[in-house]
């Protein structure tokens, strides 16, 4: 059997489907403009997969065999039903597109596919949720929970963002070099939550970080002086450096605990050469100073020797051009290890006094922390229990009960 | 694509027919929407005072002073244009001086 065991079919389906999804719905709707078409088909396409491909071997290039079977599906679909003009014209297409390019190397559609997930006239909820959706073939009902709304709403969301693009006339394509600036920053926002949506789960989502760096090296190379794609790609980079050793034996394990020699120093040495390319352009932005700060982490060579004031200060710099209560957090205990735990608990009380970050567990985890280092360990355990009522997901439980039974 | 921009602002200021022919920034516009072969029509509006809104309800129509809806800005004028993409009508729209300082609304011709 080998190969055609139906586990091995499954695990190959499954692959492709990581790798390819969002290039067969990409290549589809550039074909034919019809969005809800291209993601059937591209479903159609996966099935048919899991059952041919246990029958005749998985083929040598499954993502070149799935586009080439959502296109036939497209095919009778719009033959079947091609009642309208608009229908008839995206059969013709369909039909005259050439099929010879698909044995050969595909032309990377996501880009186009992403700019106009990202248009600015859609509202930005609906371009994250069309992204995953259309890029990453999260479905609709893994959408709603990441993002923790009711699923109708989020399919509501979907159907009204794709009305919106065929209906308004927001063109597919990447935009021109004049427009390419102020798009960009959409499409870095999109892929940050995409990496971040793959970085925190421990293994189904993985290809989404991969897909969140593979998309944002994609962008480096189409916009090879735009320094905050490279920052980006920086960051996840260092970021994606140091994830094996976030989470052990599933429970969480904070930065300063972590095996630093399993971090993997071939990311490590690629996110800092990106960075040094980016900040080489002095344009400063908001990716770079985050990668900065994880590169203070990423060459530290143990958490004693980590360089806080540097990272105080460039937390300080994130503040003034992305102003938000999570940044300002981050400042907080950076400010701590570097000024002394008071003054990094002045700016904790200060955050909670404004109500801003209530119901977001780091905010009471942290205070814990820092109070923990201070030796108050009572008022630390009242504030461990309340993050383990707020917290997440199960790893970041179990380091939290873990702390709370060592005070 | 057919567009109908809908060219807001709050009515503080309002210039002749005379004024608005002579400024610059009124002829940027109108060549680059010439420039783009874009214009199918166009026309500017008298100001809400002396708008009159049309309602229908059980059969009688019922007349009222002003414009349909109480808002900041008003609508001062409409052009017509045919251009390829939202991405194209937005950089027409952009160049109204209205933009500058009131809205325009971009909508797309139901066709």
């Amino acid at each position: 059997m080998g190969m055609n065991a139906p586990e091995a079919v499954r695990a190959a389906v499954d692959a492709a489907f990581r790798e390819e999804w969002g290039q067969v719905v990409a290549t589809l709707i550039g074909l034919t403009g019809n969005w809800d078409l291209a993601e059937d088909c591209a479903q159609d396409a996966f099935a048919a997969a899991l059952a041919t491909w246990g029958r005749d071997g998985v083929p040598a290039r499954p993502g070149a065999w799935l586009t080439t079977t959502a296109r036939h599906r497209a095919t009778d679909r719009l033959r079947r039903d091609a009642t309208g003009a608009a229908k008839l014209r995206q059969l013709a297409v369909l039909e005259r597109a050439p099929t010879e390019s698909l044995a050969e190397e595909i032309p990377d559609e996501r880009l186009r596919l992403i700019f106009t997930c990202c248009h600015p006239a859609l509202p930005f909820p609906a371009r994250v949720a069309l992204t995953l959706r259309t890029l990453t073939g999260l479905s609709t009902g893994e959408i709603a929970k990441a993002f923790l709304t009711a699923e109708p709403t989020m399919a509501q969301r979907l159907v009204r963002a794709k009305r919106k693009i065929v209906e308004a006339g927001i063109p597919y394509r990447v935009p021109p070099a004049e427009l390419l600036p102020q798009r960009l920053t959409a499409v870095l926002a999109v892929l940050y939550l995409i990496f971040n949506q793959g970085y925190d789960e421990e293994d189904g989502r993985r290809a989404l970080a991969a897909e969140g760096i593979h998309l944002a090296r994609t962008l480096v190379r189409l916009t090879p002086t735009e320094p905050e794609a490279r920052g980006l790609l920086a960051l996840m980079l260092l970021l994606e450096a140091r994830r094996a050793n976030r989470i052990d034996d599933g429970v969480l394990i904070p930065l300063e605990d972590q095996d630093r020699s399993r971090w993997d120093r071939a990311l490590i040495a690629e996110g800092l050469t990106t960075l040094d390319e980016a900040l080489a352009v002095r344009r400063c932005g908001p990716y770079q100073v985050q990668a900065a700060i994880a590169a203070c982490h990423a060459t530290a060579p143990d958490a004693a020797a980590t360089d806080w004031p540097q990272i105080a200060a460039l937390y300080a710099a994130l503040t003034r051009m992305a102003p938000s209560p999570v940044v300002e957090l981050n400042r907080a205990v950076a400010v701590a290890m570097a000024d002394g735990i008071p003054a990094g608990l002045a700016l904790v009380d200060e955050l909670a006094e404004s109500g801003e970050l209530d119901g977001y567990y780091l905010l009471p985890a942290t205070r814990a922390d820092l109070l923990r280092r201070d030796g108050r360990l009572a008022e630390a355990a009242t504030f461990y229990e309340e993050a383990l009522r707020l917290a997440p997901t199960d790893a970041e439980r179990r380091y939290l009960t873990g702390r709370l039974s060592k005070l | 694509m057919k567009y109908v921009l809908l060219i807001c602002d709050d009515e503080k200021v309002s210039p002749s027919m005379e004024e608005i022919a002579a400024d610059p920034a009124y002829q940027a516009y109108e060549a680059e929407v010439n420039r783009r072969g874009a214009i199918l029509g166009g026309a500017r509006l008298r100001p809400v005072a002396a708008a009159t809104t049309v309602r229908v309800r059980d059969g009688e129509t019922l007349v009222s002073d002003g414009p349909f809806a109480e808002t900041k800005d008003f609508i001062g004028g409409i052009d017509i244009i045919e251009c390829d993409d939202l991405d194209e009508a937005i950089a027409i729209a952009a160049r109204h001086p209205y933009a500058n300082r009131g809205c325009v609304e971009v909508r797309p011709v139901w066709e």
